[in-house]
């Protein structure tokens, strides 16, 4: 039974997906019994029925009322059902409980921002807390994108100019896959995202230890953070650093070269340009790429690009 | 002579048993040669051949595609093309298969063809406005294809608003395109229905009008009142576009999800007009292949019109997600449920069709036992998503894709060939080969399951849709996958073969291979140039499979002025009485 569910359904990670799944096998399972009736039913006619003779006589059955208002009425009051408990799960799924946490999500082509009460932000990366309703204020900078955690049977589209809401309460700690369900352009497939859902004493550190992410942590060497912030940025899901091909330009030895750029000019990769390209990436677009990078005026602050940069000079 | 003595609401008529002759000399095929004759055709027959050849080529042209989004799915990263290319190719795939082969694949070439020779027509009612429609469809698929390919348009046949405003003007030529395609059905539409209304042959009730008949009239309905929305919609985009009144485009203070309400409101009817031809070949088909009456003639017919009707309302059920109130999901939801009923009443009407019957199981029949499961799972899993709260989780998953494809090919294309078989003997006068016809039937039907079964589980497990990458746990799924859309293609293209060998060696047809009672069935096979060279008369329903066969072939016993001769084929006067 349990391998037979986990076939069909990714694991259960809310009390609200479990109520889903209730419904989800209702349904299900009464299709499969219609369907089974009719199939066996067409298989019985055909052997039953086969045709003889070309001469065979059939029966004058024009119509049947009862039958008819059978039929109807039947499935009618089963879809009544359907329909109000379907109604009913869909409030639940979907109206946050007033006390929920409340974290702002940013979607643009192709990352997610999250943005936490206590100040810090994190991107393709939301740490909540286990036992705690979530509820999360999602718009988009550009196109529609679709918020889906499959493992909280949660969606909700995500759009421009207007707010949007979803809310879940994660039972346990663990890792959930996010996924963009509505198509964004080239990198819709790559719009990914993690819960990261931690027990409420540990996620309180999380915040505390990520709040003043705008300064550097002394511990670290700045090419070490410009690291630790390109991979919070999700700069990885466009630039390689070891000559991959993505969405942007590779890192690999870009630093000190020459580029080519979309208007026939060329560019030396120096500090200047690459503060430029995060800043203002429309101003030089490299050739053979799209605009398509977003800025990141007001997300990143002058540290912080200041490392980056470091960062890119250690990818010879 | 003709003595029409009116009695309540009965007359009696005069008339004569024409028996269809067999090997006539002259067909609609022959009557007149080269490529003129079919290019300025008006024979109603005609055009549904070159309907045919369009969509035909169209229907592969698509397929291919369908093969290669398959193949580039064969790993969860990029396998032989790039995500661009891969987001062209379901955009492509998406519209070609919709707008240029579902929608006039059976009412343009099946309907076409044969709602006039059902109901005694010599030819729809505006024989020119016929053939405009097809030059029309033409200018409009080759001009859609045209677009896409130099727009390098990768929307997805929905061109969801504020992306599709990013690939320049693509959109409104998009849109355009597809504005003419529909134009070209709403003619046919209104054709249609004049047809029905105007030109039935004698003893034709409404009681009467073969099923087939009812379901494109239903359809023609759709047609026409739904496209017009699309032209509106068009004008508000080209209005945003030239004249930066902000409509849809967030950018100009406009709402993208009134573009949402705008597409579904044409393409969730759309998807009927799609669907509700295929129930009236199911209908000739399943009665044909039991030899018996249909059961509730009056509930598959009225159904149709019902299904019609409430297609105009449920619209918003795919937008669950998008933001729109709950109480407008509520009666969405609300709605969509309504449309199950109708159709549950034609499944079980079929059903009952079968029972106590003499099922033969022909390559038609075979193609309409496949529509019958495929369909049930299509419309059982449209069900669930009716359901709001399931519909949260899997909307724009792989579980959509494979509903709608269950619904779509399996359903409609199922229908579709069962009718093509059905009806090719009277459209080419040639036998097709009956094992090939059904080893490709088989095919198809294992194909398809292959193909679309495993979409399902992928779906309901979070495999989002138009997913160029996936993560690693979909792959056994996606491969299965693959490897099931090879052996369907392989199945349509023995389809193929099949019928055009049959145009080379077959045998030749009867004129009335399946001992049908329809009026189509009582001529010549290939039809004769104009269908029927005396006025039809009917005394009994198309369906009535308990009166001998003699009773079908009557017509007036005086034709216009001239008068046909006696001979073999032609038995003496009698008079018959006949509802008025
Ligand atoms: C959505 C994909 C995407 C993301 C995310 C992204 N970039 Fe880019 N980036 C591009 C593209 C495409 C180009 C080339 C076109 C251009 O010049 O704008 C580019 C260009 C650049 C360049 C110039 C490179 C050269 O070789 O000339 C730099 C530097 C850069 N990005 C830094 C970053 C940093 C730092 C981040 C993360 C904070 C980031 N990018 C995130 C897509 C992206
Ligand atoms: C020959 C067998 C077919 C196969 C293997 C096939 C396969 C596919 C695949 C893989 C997708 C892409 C899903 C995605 O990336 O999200 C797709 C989309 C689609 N298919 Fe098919 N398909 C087939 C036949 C058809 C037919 C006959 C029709 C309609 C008559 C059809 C209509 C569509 C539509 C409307 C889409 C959606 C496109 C979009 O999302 O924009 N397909 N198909
Ligand atoms: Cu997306
Ligand atoms: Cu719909």
């Amino acid at each position: 039974m349990e391998a037979l569910r986990n076939f069909f359904l990714p694991p259960a990670k809310t009390a609200v997906a479990e109520q889903y799944d209730t419904l989800f096998w209702f349904v299900h399972i009464s299709s499969l019994v219609v369907t089974i009736g009719i199939v066996v039913a067409i298989i019985y006619f055909i052997i039953k029925y086969r045709r003889k003779s070309e001469n065979d006589v059939t029966p004058v059955i024009t119509h049947n009322n009862k039958l008819e208002v059978t039929w109807s009425v039947i499935p009618l009051i089963i879809t009544l059902v359907l329909f109000g408990w379907g109604f009913q799960t869909y409030i639940d799924m979907t109206k946050a409980p007033t006390d929920a946490y409340e974290v702002n999500v940013t979607a643009q082509k192709w990352l997610w921002r999250f943005q936490y009460k206590s100040g810090a932000s994190t991107t393709n990366e939301l740490h909540v807390p286990a036992g705690r309703p979530v509820k999360l204020i999602m718009q988009s900078q550009d196109v529609i994108h679709s918020f889906f955690v499959p493992d909280f049977r949660i969606k909700q589209d995500v759009i421009p100019g207007r707010y949007t809401e979803a809310w879940f309460q994660a039972r346990e700690p663990g890792e959930s896959i996010v996924f963009c369900t509505e198509y964004c352009g080239t990198d819709h497939s790559n719009m990914l995202a993690k819960v990261i859902v931690h027990e409420p004493e540990e996620f309180a550190q999380w915040l505390e230890d990520n709040s003043g992410a705008a300064t550097k942590p002394t511990d670290l060497a700045p090419a070490d953070w410009g690291e630790q912030l390109v991979q919070q940025n999700a700069c990885a899901t466009c630039h390689s650093t070891d000559g991959t091909e993505l969405t942007g330009p590779t890192w690999q030895g870009t630093f000190g070269s020459e580029e080519q750029l979309a208007d026939g000019s060329t560019v030396t990769v120096d500090e200047n340009y690459i503060r430029e390209s995060i800043l203002n990436p429309n101003a030089k677009i490299v050739q053979g790429y799209g605009q398509v990078m977003p800025s990141y005026q007001g997300q990143l602050n002058d540290e912080q690009i200041n490392a980056i940069i470091e960062y890119i000079k250690t990818l010879k | 002579m003709a003595t029409a003595e009116a009695s309540s609401n009965m007359k009696k008529v005069q008339v004569r048993r024409y028996k269809p002759e067999e090997n006539a000399d002259t067909n609609y095929l022959n009557a007149e040669s080269g490529l003129r004759s079919w290019l300025l055709t008006k024979d109603h027959k005609r055009i549904g051949i070159l309907y045919l050849i369009a969509t035909t080529f169209f229907f592969f042209f698509g397929g291919l595609l369908a093969l290669g989004i398959r193949m580039e799915l064969w790993t969860p990263a990029a396998t032989f093309i790039e995500a661009d290319t891969y987001n062209q190719l379901f955009t492509l795939h998406g519209v070609i298969m919709i707008f240029l082969f579902l929608v006039p694949a059976v009412p343009a070439i099946l309907g076409n063809f044969f709602l006039p020779m059902q109901i005694g027509a010599k030819d729809v009612a505006f024989p020119k406005l016929n053939l405009a429609s097809w030059y029309i469809y033409m200018i409009g698929a080759i001009g859609t294809i045209f677009v896409i390919f130099a727009g390098g348009i990768d929307t997805g046949w929905t061109f969801y608003m504020p992306y599709s405003s990013t690939t320049g003007g693509a959109v409104t030529f998009m849109s355009f395109g597809v504005f003419i395609l529909g134009f070209s059905s709403i003619l046919t539409g209104i054709n249609f229905i004049t047809t029905i209304h105007k030109m039935r042959a004698p003893g034709i009730t409404w009681g009467k009008l073969p099923l087939f008949c009812w379901s494109l009239y239903a359809t023609s309905i759709i047609q026409i009142l739904a496209t017009p929305v699309l032209a509106i919609t068009l004008a508000l985009v080209g209005m945003e576009r030239l004249l930066g009144i902000g409509i849809f485009d967030p950018a100009l203070g406009g709402d993208p999800v009134l573009f949402q309400h705008f597409f579904w409101f044409y393409s969730h009817p759309a998807v009927y007009i799609m669907i509700v031809p295929g129930f009236g070949v199911v209908s000739e088909i399943v009665s044909t292949f039991s030899k018996k009456t249909i059961f509730g003639y009056w509930a598959i017919a009225m159904s149709s019109l019902a299904i019609a009707f409430i297609s105009f309302l449920v619209w918003g059920h795919h937008m669950f997600v998008s933001g729109q109130a709950s109480l407008a999901n509520m009666v969405f939801s609300f709605l969509t449920f309504l449309v199950g009923i109708p159709t549950g009443i034609k499944m079980f009407n079929w059903l009952a069709t079968m029972h106590k019957g003499s099922i033969s199981l022909k390559t038609p029949m075979l193609y309409i036992l496949g529509f019958f499961f495929l369909f049930t799972v299509g419309g059982l899993t449209g069900i669930a998503l009716a359901t709001i709260a399931i519909d949260i989780h899997l909307h724009d998953t792989y579980y959509v894709v494979a509903h709608f494809h269950f619904v779509m090919v399996g359903g409609m294309v199922m229908a579709y060939l069962g009718g093509l078989y059905y009806w090719w003997p009277k459209m080419s006068g040639r036998m097709y080969n009956e094992t090939l016809g059904k080893i490709s039937a088989l095919l198809v039907f294992l194909g398809f399951n292959v193909t679309f079964l495993p979409q399902f589980v992928m779906g309901a497990q979070g495999m989002p849709r138009r997913y160029f990458n996936y993560i690693d746990q979909f792959q056994g799924f996606h491969q299965v996958s693959t490897i099931g859309a090879f052996i369907l293609g392989i199945g349509f293209a023995m389809v193929f073969y099949n019928l055009v060998k049959s145009l080379f060696n077959g045998e030749k047809a009867s004129a009335n291979p399946w001992n049908s009672r329809a009026l189509e069935w009582q001529v010549a096979s290939p039809a004769p140039p104009h269908n029927f060279d005396h006025i039809p008369v009917l005394i009994h329903g198309p369906y009535d499979y308990h009166k001998p066969m003699a009773d079908f072939q009557l017509g007036l016993a005086q034709t216009n002025g001239h008068e046909p001769e006696m001979g073999t084929h032609i038995e003496a006067d009698k008079e018959v009485e006949m509802k008025d």
